[in-house]
């Protein structure tokens, strides 16, 4: 299987073969960004394929009432160590770290970002915080049960080892800084002659207002956890009302960096979907300015709205009233990328493959996940389904079947020209159809159990509950079956695959206009843009 | 961008003057707190630290003579972690 791998390599091309290293070291220490972002993918795809499995596990032990295979404390440290692994190790990484690195340095015509060492430091420092994250599950008082939101005073105060997994959190959390920071210098000064501002693909706009909020709102994660370190290790008292700390100021401090961190999680989706909805409707993006400016938008009010994670927390009323109101302001931007995405499809010549498939379920997903978000925003309906699995049902609809579905589209979209071979059709097809009817099933059916009162994060229910609970178990295994589907036709696609070159799916972003797989230094000969991203009458 | 290398000297009598201006303020938060403000006393507190910082980043830091690219950034940061502690103050100061 090896030496099959390297054959392939070889005969593969591109910056698969023209530096002339091999081996790991020429991955590991590689500058180039289409290594990193390499890299980045099969790493966060591992952490993704892990608590994949975690959750399988915990969908089977809410299969039935009562303990079906684990109990109370290992469910507890279960969803912790899957959301941990999701959200930090996954989904904050995957895109930009995966395809951000691939693909937007191509997009904007540059030989590669603007700090290639940084860029491999900061693979190094979430490699590092991984590592340091995988520790604390196995050392100490064993994996964190407090949650993936690390709510104080029981963070505070529980034997398993929280220190050690925060401090890997806060370890990943500089590798994220570092990635922005990168992503907008090179925006900045790296475009091509003629890739003015009002050139740019869609998705490096939202990759540009991802890094802003990486820059700006990822230090305030850090500071917060090194807290709850000095909390656990120095007794500080910050949060702990018996020495006169405030608890709730946590929940701020918390929810002041993961709620932004929701729109570095499902910004870069929207940006591939403008990239892949035009591509298979052969027709230019409806609205190119206000998708990117609503980009812009979110990323700033988005930063201001993390108060609605706390309405039920004994927060003053007055916030409540302000965090409500701007809500459902960040809703007006995200509504404005809905339309425009409908508005390109209306009178579009529209292709279903399989890139447009998962694009196109990704709006209807994302639109249920984002109006039963709207549900949670209004204070008053918030208090009923507070804490219930309609929130985890709204969570999973926004960032699975948002951020989630994008990333299987981009690695349907993409990943055949980094590899120069490509996936089948047909199989790829079915494993669409099965995990959209599992997801479907299983998170919609969680919903239903949220209106019913069925609170989240407990290993056991009321049977009223059970015949439910059961359904969305079936659900999980539906689209499991159609994830691994999907995996095994990439993987075997890719490796040996049908060959995929030129430009198949008729792109006018920069990337199809090159080699594939692309070489070291993406282009023979620096481009020059002359048209739009979207403007598809060059080829027609 | 611009780098300005120059080193700018700053005369002793701004240094001693910020210095004093930097006592007279803690002076006045100290002062501040003997009156009874209710919820603003936090506010008047971090307005006067504001300032203090404010003098320290200009003068002590060289801020004021910098580009002004350095100090856009700067002050979108600042702006930027202004607006997260006044909307944590509508729930601190109301509870």
């Amino acid at each position: 299987m090896t030496s099959n791998v390297q054959r392939s390599d070889a005969t593969r091309g591109g910056f698969w073969s023209d530096s002339g290293k091999t081996g790991l070291t020429s991955w590991i220490f590689s500058t180039d960004h289409k290594r990193i972002g390499l890299l980045y993918l099969f790493s966060t795809f591992s952490f993704f394929l892990v608590a994949v499995v975690l959750g399988l596990l915990l969908r089977i032990e809410l299969m039935a009432p009562g303990r079906t295979i684990m109990g109370p404390q290992t469910y507890n440290a279960i969803f912790t160590v899957h959301g941990v692994m999701m959200i930090f190790l996954f989904i904050i990484p995957g895109f930009p770290g995966a395809f951000g690195n691939l693909v937007m340095p191509i997009q904007i015509g540059a030989r590669d970002v603007f700090f290639p060492r940084l860029n491999l430091l900061s693979w190094w420092l979430y490699i590092i915080g991984a590592a340091i994250i995988l520790t604390s599950l196995f050392t100490g008082g064993g994996p964190p049960d407090t949650g993936w939101t690390f709510y104080v005073p029981f963070s505070a105060r529980t034997g398993t080892n929280v220190s050690l997994a925060v401090f890997g959190v806060f370890v990943v959390g500089f590798s994220s800084i570092l990635t922005g920071l990168n992503f907008v210098t090179t925006i900045h000064r790296l475009r091509c002659e003629g890739m003015t501002w009002g050139r740019l693909p869609l998705f490096v706009w939202s990759l540009y207002a991802t890094a802003w909020v990486q820059i700006l709102a990822t230090p305030i994660l850090a500071i917060t956890l090194v807290l709850v370190m000095a909390e656990r290790l120095l007794g500080t008292g910050l949060f702990e009302p018996a020495q006169g700390g405030d608890p709730l100021m946590y929940q701020h401090l918390f929810w002041i960096y993961s709620h932004p961190a929701v729109y570095i999680m499902i910004l870069p989706a929207m940006g591939v979907i403008s990239d892949i909805i035009p591509v298979f409707s052969r027709k230019p993006i409806f609205g190119y300015k206000m998708i990117a400016f609503s980009s812009l938008a979110i990323a700033a009010f988005g930063s201001l709205v993390w108060g609605h994670h706390m309405f039920t927390s004994g927060m003053s009323d007055t916030a409540i009233l302000v965090f409500s109101f701007l809500t459902f302001v960040v809703a007006i931007p995200s509504a404005i990328k809905v339309f425009n995405w409908i508005s390109t499809l209306y009178k579009g010549s529209i292709s279903l493959d399989a890139p447009m498939l998962f694009a196109l379920s990704f709006i209807l997903l994302f639109s249920i996940g984002g109006l039963s978000g709207l549900i949670l925003g209004a204070a008053a309906t918030d208090v009923h389904v507070h804490d219930t699995h309609f929130v985890v049902g709204h969570f999973h609809y926004v960032i699975f079947g948002g951020s989630g579905f994008a990333f299987f589209a981009s690695m349907h979209y993409w990943l055949p020209k980094f590899f120069g071979r490509r996936y089948a059709e047909k199989p790829a097809v079915i494993a669409w159809v099965l995990m959209f009817t599992g997801f479907n099933v299983m998170y919609f059916t969680m919903q239903v159990l949220g209106m019913e009162g069925m609170p989240r994060r407990y290993y056991d229910y009321l049977p009223e509950f059970a015949n439910l609970n059961l359904v969305a178990t079936i659900g999980s295994w539906i689209l499991v079956t159609g994830l691994v589907i999907m995996l095994v036709n990439l993987f075997r696609g890719l490796l040996w695959g049908e060959p995929f070159e030129g430009n198949p799916w008729g792109g006018a972003t920069l990337e199809w206009s090159t080699a594939t797989p692309p070489p070291t230094e993406n282009f023979a000969e620096d481009p020059v843009v002359t048209h739009g991203p979207y403007d598809f009458t060059q080829q027609d | 961008m611009t780098m300005n290398e120059q080193h700018h000297t700053i005369s002793y009598k701004s240094l001693t003057g910020t210095w004093v201006a930097l006592v007279a303020l803690t002076a006045l938060t100290v002062a501040a707190t003997r009156l009874d403000l209710g919820g603003y006393k936090v506010l008047t507190a971090l307005t006067i630290a504001c300032i203090k910082a404010g003098l320290v980043i200009a003068i002590f830091m060289h801020m004021k003579y910098e580009g002004r690219l350095l100090r856009w950034l700067l002050f979108l940061a600042l702006v930027t972690l202004a607006i997260f502690i006044g909307l944590t103050f509508f729930d601190v100061l109301y509870r």
